[in-house]
C-alpha cells in the first residue's frame, strides 16, 4: 500500500536575481521515509529545503506540505522541523541550552504566552532523546560542534514534528560523530515516526542510512533507492564529471570524483 | 543631595533620568544582541527632524518627533530589509539627510531661538511638566510591549530565521522593534539629547554582556546600569554645571570599563590565549 505524501512539489522553479536555482522540479516524499537529497554545491539543495519551509517562493509551480502550501500551514507549521546548516548563530549569544530546545517550542505556544509546566517536560523529553539532558543549564557557547548540533535537533524536535529536514548535518563533524548522528536519527524516525529529508553532499555515508535518495543540480534526476541512484552513470549526469565508485559491501563506501 | 530634589525641575529631571535610564536599557539589550547599533544611530538621528519641523510648524517638537520618528524606523526597517542596497549605506542616507532636514527648518524660522545645544546634548533644565506625561506613558508602553512579547523577541535576537520556521511573525516583530526604538528615543530626547541617546542604547546592555551568560540576567543587570548611570549622572551634572546627556552617557561609559576589565568572558579569553 502506498503511504501517504507528505511533500508534493510539481514543477517548481526558482531564481534569485536571474540566476536560476531549481528547475523543473518535481518530487513526492512519502510518510516516514528517510530521503537523502544530494547534489554538488551550489545545486540548489538548500533553496529547496527553503522551498519545502515556505521561506523561498518557487517563481512556478506548486508545492504542498501536508496537503497545504507551507506557507500557509498555519497552526500546523510546526510539524515541519528543521535543522539548518551549522549556523549562523551567534554561538556567544547569552542563551542556555534549555532555553534554545524552548524555543522550538515557541510556534506552538503561540504569541504572547509563557511555556507552560507541560512544554517545558516537552523541552526535557527533546533534549533526553539526543542525550543531552545533563547540559541544560549549560551555555550554548559552552558546547562542542557535536553537542550544538545535538541542541539544534532537540529544538527541532520540541516542536514535535512529523518532518525533519537537515541542512548539511555533518559538516564539522568526524566521522565518528556523523555514524552517531545517522543512527541516532535512525532511532529517532522509529520512536516518533518521522519523515527525514538529509541534505548533504557526503553521498558516501549518507546512502548507507537512507532508504531513498534523490539526486539535485538544479532539477531532479533520480529519485529511488541508493543502489538504484548509484551507478556511475546517473552520478555522472548529476556532477557533470566522471565519478568513480568504489564498492564496499551491499553499497558503495566511498566515491572518488575525476574532474576533467 | 536632598535639598536639590527641593527644585521642581529637578524632580522632573530626575523622574526622566530614571525613565531613560530603564527604557534604553531594556531596549538596548535587544540592540546589543541583534547588532542594532547603527540602526539606533539612524532612529535617533532622525529624530531631530521631527524636532525641528515641530518648531516651524509651532507645535510640540516631542509630539511631532514621534510620528516623525517612527516613520524614519519604518523606512530604514524597509530599506534594510529590501536588500537593494547595503543597509550602512541606507542608513548613512536616512539620518544624514533627515538631519539636514532638521537644519533647514530651523533655519526656515524666523528669529530662531532654540536650545538647540539641549536638544541635541540633554539639559536638565528641558523637562516640562506635560513632556513628563507624555515619557512617563512611552516609557511604560515600550516596557509593556517588551513584557508581553519577551519570547518572541528573545528568539528573533538569537536566530531570526528559524524564529521564522517556528512561525512567529518575524517581519512584523522586527518592525515592532525598531518602533520600540524610535519611542526610547523620544523618551530619551529632553534629557539626554538626540546625538547622545544612541550610546545609552548600546553601553548599558553592552556592559551587562560582559557580565554574564544569562538573558535575563544580562536584561536586569543593564537596567540597573542605566539607572545608576542616568541618577549619578544627573546629580554629576547638576554640580558640575555640565550637560546631563553628556555626564550620563560618560558615566555609563565608565561603568562599561570596570565591566569590562572585570569580565569573566574577557578572563577566560586571557587563560585560553596563554595555554
Amino acid at each position: 500500500m502506498k503511504r501517504p505524501v507528505v511533500v508534493k512539489m510539481e514543477d517548481v522553479w526558482v531564481s534569485f536575481d536571474g540566476n536560476l536555482a531549481l528547475k523543473s522540479v518535481d518530487l513526492e516524499i512519502e510518510q516516514e521515509e528517510f530521503l537523502g537529497l544530494i547534489g554538488p554545491n551550489g545545486s540548489g539543495k538548500t533553496t529547496l529545503i527553503k522551498v519545502i519551509l515556505g521561506l523561498v517562493k518557487p517563481d512556478r509551480g506548486k508545492v504542498e506540505v501536508f496537503g497545504r502550501p507551507p506557507d500557509k500551514l498555519g497552526p500546523e507549521r510546526p510539524l515541519i522541523g528543521y535543522v539548518p546548516q551549522k549556523s549562523q548563530n551567534d554561538w556567544n549569544f547569552p542563551v542556555s541550552v534549555l532555553d534554545v530546545v524552548m524555543m522550538g517550542r515557541y510556534g506552538r505556544i503561540g504569541l504572547v504566552k509563557r511555556p507552560s509546566r507541560a512544554d517545558w517536560d516537552i523541552a526535557r523529553k527533546a533534549l533526553e532523546d539526543v542525550q543531552m539532558q545533563d547540559s541544560g543549564d549549560r551555555q550554548l557557547g559552552q558546547l562542542s560542534g557535536g553537542q550544538q548540533q545535538r541542541v539544534m535537533i532537540a529544538r527541532a524536535l520540541a516542536s514535535q514534528p512529523k518532518l525533519l529536514l537537515f541542512d548539511e548535518p555533518a559538516s564539522g563533524v568526524d566521522i565518528q560523530g556523523e555514524e552517531q548522528f545517522y543512527s541516532l536519527l535512525q532511532t529517532l524516525k522509529k520512536e516518533r515516526e518521522l519523515t527525514i529529508v538529509v541534505v548533504t553532499h557526503d553521498i558516501a555515508v549518507v546512502s548507507s542510512y537512507v532508504e531513498k535518495l534523490a539526486c539535485l543540480n538544479q532539477t531532479l534526476y533520480s529519485h529511488a533507492a541508493p543502489s538504484e541512484v548509484l551507478t556511475a552513470d546517473s552520478l555522472k549526469k548529476v556532477y557533470g564529471c566522471e565519478v568513480e565508485l568504489l564498492a564496499h559491501g551491499r553499497i558503495p563506501h566511498r566515491v572518488v570524483e575525476e574532474h576533467k | 543631595m536632598i535639598d536639590i530634589l527641593g527644585y521642581p525641575f529637578m524632580q522632573r529631571a530626575l523622574i526622566a533620568a530614571v525613565l531613560v535610564g530603564i527604557v534604553c536599557s531594556v531596549v538596548g539589550t535587544y540592540v546589543v544582541l541583534k547588532r542594532l547599533a547603527f540602526i539606533g544611530a539612524g532612529i535617533s538621528h532622525s529624530a531631530f527632524g521631527g524636532v525641528a519641523l515641530g518648531y516651524l510648524v509651532g507645535l510640540s517638537p516631542i509630539g511631532v518627533a514621534i510620528p516623525f520618528s517612527l516613520a524614519t524606523a519604518m523606512a530604514i526597517g524597509w530599506v534594510s530589509r529590501k536588500g537593494k542596497m547595503p543597509e550602512d549605506t541606507a542608513i548613512g542616507i536616512f539620518f544624514a539627510s533627515a538631519m539636514a532636514l532638521g537644519v533647514l527648518f530651523i533655519g526656515l524660522r524666523e528669529g530662531y531661538n532654540v536650545d538647540l545645544f539641549g536638544y541635541l546634548f540633554g539639559s536638565i533644565l528641558a523637562v516640562s511638566v506635560s513632556d513628563i506625561w507624555l515619557i512617563l506613558g512611552l516609557g511604560l508602553g515600550v516596557i509593556a510591549v517588551v513584557l508581553l512579547l519577551f519570547k518572541e523577541f528573545f528568539f528573533l535576537s538569537f536566530d531570526e530565521e528559524m524564529a521564522a520556521v517556528s512561525g512567529l511573525p518575524t517581519r512584523t516583530l522586527y518592525f515592532v522593534l525598531l518602533a520600540l526604538m524610535a519611542l526610547t528615543v523620544i523618551v530619551s530626547i529632553k534629557i539626554v539629547g538626540i546625538i547622545l541617546v544612541e550610546a545609552l542604547l548600546v553601553i548599558p546592555a553592552a556592559a551587562a554582556y560582559q557580565l554574564t551568560r544569562n538573558f535575563v540576567r544580562m536584561m536586569l543587570i543593564s537596567v540597573l546600569i542605566g539607572l545608576v548611570s542616568g541618577v549619578l549622572g544627573l546629580f554629576l551634572s547638576y554640580w558640575w554645571d555640565l550637560a546631563s546627556g553628556a555626564t550620563i552617557v560618560l558615566t555609563a561609559a565608565v561603568i562599561f570599563f570596570v565591566c569590562f576589565l572585570f569580565s569573566p568572558r574577557r578572563r577566560k579569553r586571557r587563560v585560553a590565549a596563554e595555554q
